[in-house]
């Protein structure tokens, strides 16, 4: 069926909402294999935000691990994490279908920054949603929004975070349609966001692929990647999947750890559901009523998750396994002491996972997706390690 | 196939020249026991089709007066289960056509889990089929006609129409201003009932002064494409706002939802909000 991944994705939106989006679909058959719209993408790509990202291998976790550590340096990518091969990619498929602004929604901010920068670098307005919560708790990343040249509108319904920022988008949308494209932040959402943002996203995995292969002259035997909506994992996994000797796995979050507790782990406990324009796993009561959800990553505080995450999962392509907070701050630590890089709390999610699991991939290859850098957690880092008796 | 209840209310209404009224309230709003009493007085005063709005944790078609009454609804245990249980007792004594009006994941998950146990998997639209057809069964026994479902374009709707018409139950098409003549038709083709929802203004649920001008050609597409009465919604306050279109252009009903939430939660009485729709 149009639209879906097996039995995940679709198109669940209000009917107002269904001409933008077929516009969009439109637009993306005609523009996205053009030679004129791939080359000034591949020039904003390479000249603008600095792509190719380098492969790191890292010597000194791989001796402490026992396993072969390399690292894929999205982190690097200008703005500080791989968004902006998706809002580079929105913004310039906006501009070519002649919209003026662009609508995005935000929770830590980090898709927010790039959206704001991609609209000033292309010339165009951009309006940003997010939670009231996450303004509070994301200040620097709403200065530098501002400072970028974009409208930051806190939202202050529901739980005042990335969920409800989504709505809100969603709600402006219906209303400005006409000059407006909403620059979906991941690979989920309604039909064709979860492929236009994986189609953006590929590009991780395109080059990594490569890169693994010259430095190397083998396959990793793992791709491991932080889930959260899954944009940076979908990116990372595309061009894996195909290859049967690579094992791939995607980290959920799994909050505090206790049983019971808030997480954001919907293809682990939670069940099929609709939210946001897709089915796909989903937090939620007996009832349907969609649950909070929690990680001291706040890129993967979302209690959905693509719909090719949930088929990858359906069809044990990709195992997705958990890590709390407490494991992902260990590994945070872990490869600033040892490789002198800060990744993001959320990339740390993905390196918990080496690090947890290095008995059972003994000397083996492990690509990991460092999808952004640590910089903009430095104060939930310290947080948190205070409440644990730690200092920095 | 015997005619529609909904469209037969609206059907008579417009021989004896006259509007159906149709009211929006959220279960459980303003309270558990209130909702009941709020909706007798409008069965009493007036209101020909009553929408009951399944609340819904995250109403992206709602403007703030409704979503925040969903919010409340929630909190006081609005639910389907508390529907059909308060309408297994009262049915009887609501002369009105009833329609439930909700998000798409509160419907499909009523029943899910059983469902899923019974097909022993997650074959996700399997289970979804199940669940519908468990909604309709429980939907027919409480007497309530048909469904709107805002966030169901007609792209998603095959199953939900394969479910409620085994029970000769209606699944109510929304369409707007950017819905062109050929996209309603297409909803006409499938098997849309009841009645048509025609959302006034490109925006949300709220209250609004007039009407946008575009509502004479969405009403005229809408008419084209249709073989059913029409209702107008999203914006309505006042029956002066139809007094605007030309009378051959007026529809057959009208909604009101946020502006008879605003008016009950600011402490007005049902009976002054009905009067000028009676008038």
């Amino acid at each position: 069926m149009k639209g879906y991944y097996g039995q995940f994705g679709g198109r669940f939106v209000p009917e107002l909402l269904s001409p933008p989006l077929v516009e969009l679909e439109e637009a993306m058959a005609i523009f996205l294999n053009q030679e004129a719209f791939k080359s000034e993408l591949i020039d904003l790509l390479i000249n603008y935000a600095g792509r190719a990202t380098p492969l790191t291998f890292c010597p000194a976790s791989s001796r402490e691990l026992g396993v072969k550590l390399h690292l894929k340096r999205e982190d690097l990518l200008h703005t500080g994490a791989h968004k902006l091969n998706n809002t580079l990619g929105q913004a310039l498929l906006a501009q070519r279908m002649g919209k003026k602004k662009l609508l995005a929604e935000t929770g830590a901010g980090m898709h927010g920054v790039a959206t704001a920068a991609a609209a000033a670098r292309l010339g165009l307005e951009a309006e940003i949603f997010m939670g009231a919560v996450d303004v509070a708790r994301q200040r620097p990343n709403v200065d530098r929004m501002r400072l970028l040249g974009a409208k930051v509108i806190p939202v202050t319904e529901g739980t005042q975070t990335l969920k409800d920022a989504i709505n809100e988008a969603f709600r402006h949308w219906i209303a400005h349609q006409a000059d407006t494209n909403y620059c979906f932040g991941t690979s989920a959402g309604p039909h064709p966001f979860p492929e236009l943002v994986a189609h953006f996203q590929a590009v991780i995995s395109l080059e990594a692929r490569r890169q693994f292969l010259s430095q190397t002259g083998n396959l990793p035997d793992y791709v491991v990647a932080a889930v959260g909506g899954g944009s940076n994992a979908i990116g990372m996994f595309r061009h894996f999947l195909e290859d049967a000797e690579v094992d791939i796995i995607g980290v959920e979050a799994a909050g505090t750890g206790e049983p019971g507790c808030y997480n954001s782990a919907p293809i682990n406990v939670g069940r099929p559901g609709v939210l946001h324009g897709q089915l796909s796993m989903l937090l939620q009561d007996e009832a349907g009523q969609v649950l909070p959800s929690h990680s001291i990553a706040a890129g993967l505080d979302y209690p959905g998750v693509g719909p090719e995450h949930a088929h990858l999962a359906a069809t044990g392509r990709v195992r997705y396994d958990l890590i709390t907070d407490d494991e992902a701050l260990d590994a945070c630590r872990f490869l600033s002491i040892h490789e002198g890089i800060i990744p993001a709390l959320e990339s740390s999610h993905a390196l918990a996972w080496v690090i947890k699991h290095a008995p059972e991939i003994k000397d083996r290859s492990v690509l990991v997706c460092l999808s952004g850098r640590g910089d903009k957690d430095l104060g939930i880092i310290q947080e948190a390690m205070e409440k644990r008796g730690l200092t920095l | 196939m015997s005619a529609s209840t909904l469209t037969t209310i609206m059907e008579n209404n417009r021989r004896a020249g006259r509007l159906t009224r149709i009211p929006f309230l959220p279960a459980a709003f303003p309270g558990r026991d209130e909702f009941w009493t709020v909706l007798a007085e409008l069965a009493a005063h007036g209101a020909d089709i009553i929408e009951i709005g399944v609340p819904f944790s995250d109403p992206v078609a709602d403007g703030p007066q409704v979503a925040e009454a969903s919010r409340l609804a929630l909190a006081n245990g609005g639910s389907l289960d508390y529907i059909f249980e308060g309408l297994a007792r009262r049915r009887a004594e609501l002369p009105p056509g009833l329609v439930l009006m909700g998000y798409v994941n509160p419907f499909i998950q009523y029943g899910w889990t059983k469902a899923a146990q019974d097909l022993h998997g997650r074959e996700a639209r399997a289970v979804m089929a199940a669940s519908l057809a468990n909604l309709a069964e429980k939907m027919s026994q409480a007497g309530v006609a048909g469904l709107i479902v805002p966030d169901l374009p007609l792209e998603e709707s095959a199953p939900w129409l394969a479910a409620l018409k085994q029970h000769g139950l209606d699944l109510i098409a929304l369409v707007g201003p950017n819905t062109d003549l050929k996209k309603m038709k297409a909803y006409a083709a499938c098997g849309a009932g009841g009645y048509v929802y025609v959302v006034s203004v490109l925006g949300v649920t709220g209250v609004r002064e007039g009407l946008p001008p575009e509502v004479k050609d969405t009403l005229k597409r809408a008419r084209q494409a249709f073989n059913l009465p029409l209702a107008l919604g999203f914006g309505l306050t006042s029956p002066d706002q139809l007094r605007s279109l030309p009378s051959e252009e007026r529809p057959e009903g009208a909604v009101f939802g946020s502006a008879l939430i605003r008016h009950l939660s600011s402490g007005g009485t049902v009976r002054d909000f009905m009067a000028p729709w009676l008038a």
